[in-house]
């Protein structure tokens, strides 16, 4: 099976960078593609279906990342991701508008 | 190797394994598996983990239920983390490759990837905790019931923890447990007296560390310089085991000093007693030939407690030191503790702004008369076991001492209606350690049978100065010419009363003050019983001449520095190998 190789540049758009939570809701989407998923930020290389390396990334607002899908549905696999990072800008501003 | 820095607050050097304790008491030893078990090992972290991340699930819909989802997504992230590849990957590696047992593989790999966490900038080291969580949830698995604890140790180690509880501290096994050190405390912190009491190399207050060792490591504990070493190299390990022979033997040729008299070399005698807190230490106090217990602390009895003592606990721990030291004069002294660290019928519930000047010791045993008549009734009734006189510590007016004789007479009263044995005739002293009280040394002089210099908190009090506060201890010193001008005064309004003077507090047992108390006329010290044997040497090799010239030329310098050298280099110059 010819294996499709997708690539994205996506900037971190919200003030408090891939944090815990988003962290976590990013692992848990990427875990449900069968293609292998790795973020590239300068020299670091790191698997998205990893929390640990998630979570090292230091991922903070402006941060510039090359998202790599390699697999069957790396298309569909890049398309969420992409608009789940692109969706922390307002999910950001939801929760801290809620809080009291 | 990395070398951490911390507080010494019990002297000596001691080398072993890392016990690292967290706050559920885990110890986890570098173990390993045999390769024949390496895939039934692998199997038992495999549903080790699969059963963690149940838990953690389990966790997350019982906290979303009951605090909402936000808070329940935290343990989702927990069991994400369990189910991480890479992080099994890494452990089965361990196992497979390294052949460590999966507990200490699980606690290797989370332990550096919490490091890493620590350095990835503020997001990542937030987490740490959640990291150290999940250690524990997996471990707590993996070992199932046979976890291993403090009370169940077989062969020596060093201890590591966050922080160490005085019970937990005074539980210690010192024939297994060889030194400890702790992230949090300070040098007067009851954790710390405790380890000068039990006599194990300590370093405390040194900082977040513990997510650097691993169960397992060789550690060294040097008490002398304050450091924490792990994984020590070779030569280091080799210079350690040489300082930690040499200590030995030096300790060795002081116990020969025990049965000589602490005189100098012009025949003057100095009275060299014990301070202790619990009755084990009375051995330690006859090894060394003290000549009695100048300071009985009696806190230890307090610890932990819902409740304060019993009577019949007071007169068990007092007796046995009493008759243990064989017709040796023993100083008890009354409870002295802040009212935020008593048991709960101690205390009054409320917030003090500034508890050094507040509610304790003697004014809190005033205050809870009835609590504080229980422990005077138990050191009467030893009192006819032995010649046995109580101190009351931190008194600060006339008064106060009054209101304490009062009571003790109401006691006596009792006592001798129910014809219970005890001394009427029992020595009542007090503790100096208020500038106050210097300043009324005259009054007090009629009142009181004894002082007792309590040098700690003299220093705390004439200065304005808290220790314990970094930014201000430097301010600390015994040596400070305002200390030393009222120690003098005590001497001089004892003297003239013939009352016996004696000095328990820190500066007693240091060497570089010895010349400056002998050479004030001060003729009894009461002193950690450690450094009795060091003390004595230095006493047995002065002159009460050279001694008085000291603490006349002394008393003509303005500031604490000064001072303080100019006494290390007096002291140094007669017994270089302990001034150091």
């Amino acid at each position: 099976m010819a294996d499709d190789v997708v690539r994205r540049q996506l900037c971190v758009p919200n003030p408090q960078g891939i944090h815990a939570r988003p962290a976590a809701r990013l692992v848990e989407l990427a875990n449900g593609f069968q293609s292998r998923i790795e973020f590239v930020k300068g020299t670091e290389r790191v698997d998205a279906k990893s929390i640990f390396q998630i979570m090292t990334l230091a991922a903070v607002q402006g941060t510039v990342l090359l998202l790599e899908a390699r697999g069957p549905d790396a298309q569909a696999a890049a398309d969420a991701i992409e608009k789940m990072i692109q969706e922390l800008a307002e999910t950001d501003a939801e929760a801290s508008t809620s809080e009291p | 190797m990395e070398i951490k820095r911390g507080i010494a607050v019990s002297p000596g050097v001691a080398i072993g394994p890392a016990m690292v304790l967290d706050a559920e008491g885990f110890r986890i030893p570098k173990r390993f598996v045999k390769p024949s078990a390496v895939a039934s090992e692998v199997q038992r972290l495999e549903h080790a983990l699969d059963k963690a991340r149940a838990e953690a699930l389990a966790n997350e819909s019982f906290i979303a239920g009951k605090l909402g989802s936000e808070y329940g997504a935290i343990f989702s992230a927990h069991a994400q983390m369990i189910a991480d590849t890479k992080l099994r990957r890494e452990i089965i590696s361990h196992i497979e490759e390294r052949n460590f047992s999966p507990e200490y593989a699980t606690s290797q790999v989370l332990r550096r990837f919490a490091k890493v966490f620590e350095t990835a900038g503020p997001i990542a080291a937030a987490r740490v905790n959640d990291i150290f969580d999940v250690e524990h949830r997996i471990l707590r698995h993996l070992l199932g019931e046979q976890r291993e604890e403090l009370s169940q140790l077989t062969s020596p180690v060093i201890v590591l923890a966050h922080d160490l509880t005085p019970s937990e501290t005074a539980g210690l096994d010192t024939k297994l447990v060889r030194g400890f050190a702790t992230e949090e405390g300070g040098r007067t912190s009851h954790t710390a007296i405790l380890a000068g009491a039990l006599e194990i190399p300590a370093v405390v207050g040194i900082g977040r560390f513990l997510s650097d060792v691993s169960g397992g490591d060789t550690i060294v504990i040097d008490g002398n310089r304050g450091l924490v070493i792990l994984n020590p190299d070779e030569n280091t390990l080799a210079e350690y085991q040489h300082t930690e022979e040499e200590f030995r033997h030096f300790e060795e040729s002081l116990v020969a000093l025990r049965d000589l008299p602490a005189e100098t070399l012009d025949g003057v005698r100095v009275s060299l007693v014990g301070n202790i807190e619990f009755p084990s230490e009375v051995e330690h106090c006859l090894e060394r030939g003290a000549e009695g217990i100048g300071l009985y602390r009696t806190e230890f009895l307090y610890l932990d407690k819902q409740r304060s003592p019993t009577e019949e606990e007071h007169f068990e721990a007092y007796s046995h030191v009493v008759k243990a030291m064989q017709g040796r004069p023993v100083v008890i002294r009354t409870l002295d503790l802040g009212a935020d660290k008593v048991p709960e019928d101690l205390a009054t519930g409320e917030r003090e702004r500034n508890p050094f000047l507040g509610l304790r010791s003697l004014r809190l045993c005033l205050h809870y008369p009835e609590i504080f008549k229980t422990q005077l009734r138990a050191i009467l009734r030893v009192s006819a076991l032995g010649p046995v006189s109580i101190m009351f510590p931190l008194v600060t007016t006339i008064t106060e001492l009054r209101q304490a004789k009062l009571l003790l007479n109401n006691v006596m009263e009792d006592l001798a209606e129910q014809h219970i044995e005890f001394n009427r005739k029992v020595s009542v002293g007090i503790m100096v350690e208020v500038p106050s009280t210097v300043i009324m040394a005259d009054q007090f002089c009629r009142v009181a049978d004894f002082f007792s210099l309590g040098t700690n908190d003299l220093v705390q009090y004439t200065l304005a100065v808290d220790r314990n506060n970094q930014s201000v201890s430097n301010l600390f010193s015994a040596a400070d010419p305002a200390v030393l001008r009222l120690i003098r005064a005590v001497v001089k309004a004892t003297k003239r009363r013939n009352l016996p003077l004696s000095v328990c507090g820190e500066m007693s047992a240091d060497p570089i003050y010895t010349l400056l108390l002998v050479g004030l006329g001060i003729r009894s010290l009461s002193i950690t019983p450690h450094s009795i044997p060091e003390i004595k040497k230095i006493i047995r090799s002065i002159k009460s001449r050279d001694a008085m010239r000291v603490a006349r030329k002394v008393m003509t310098i303005d500031n604490a520095r000064d001072a303080a050298n100019y006494l290390r280099g007096e002291a140094r110059k007669f017994l270089p190998e302990i001034v150091g």
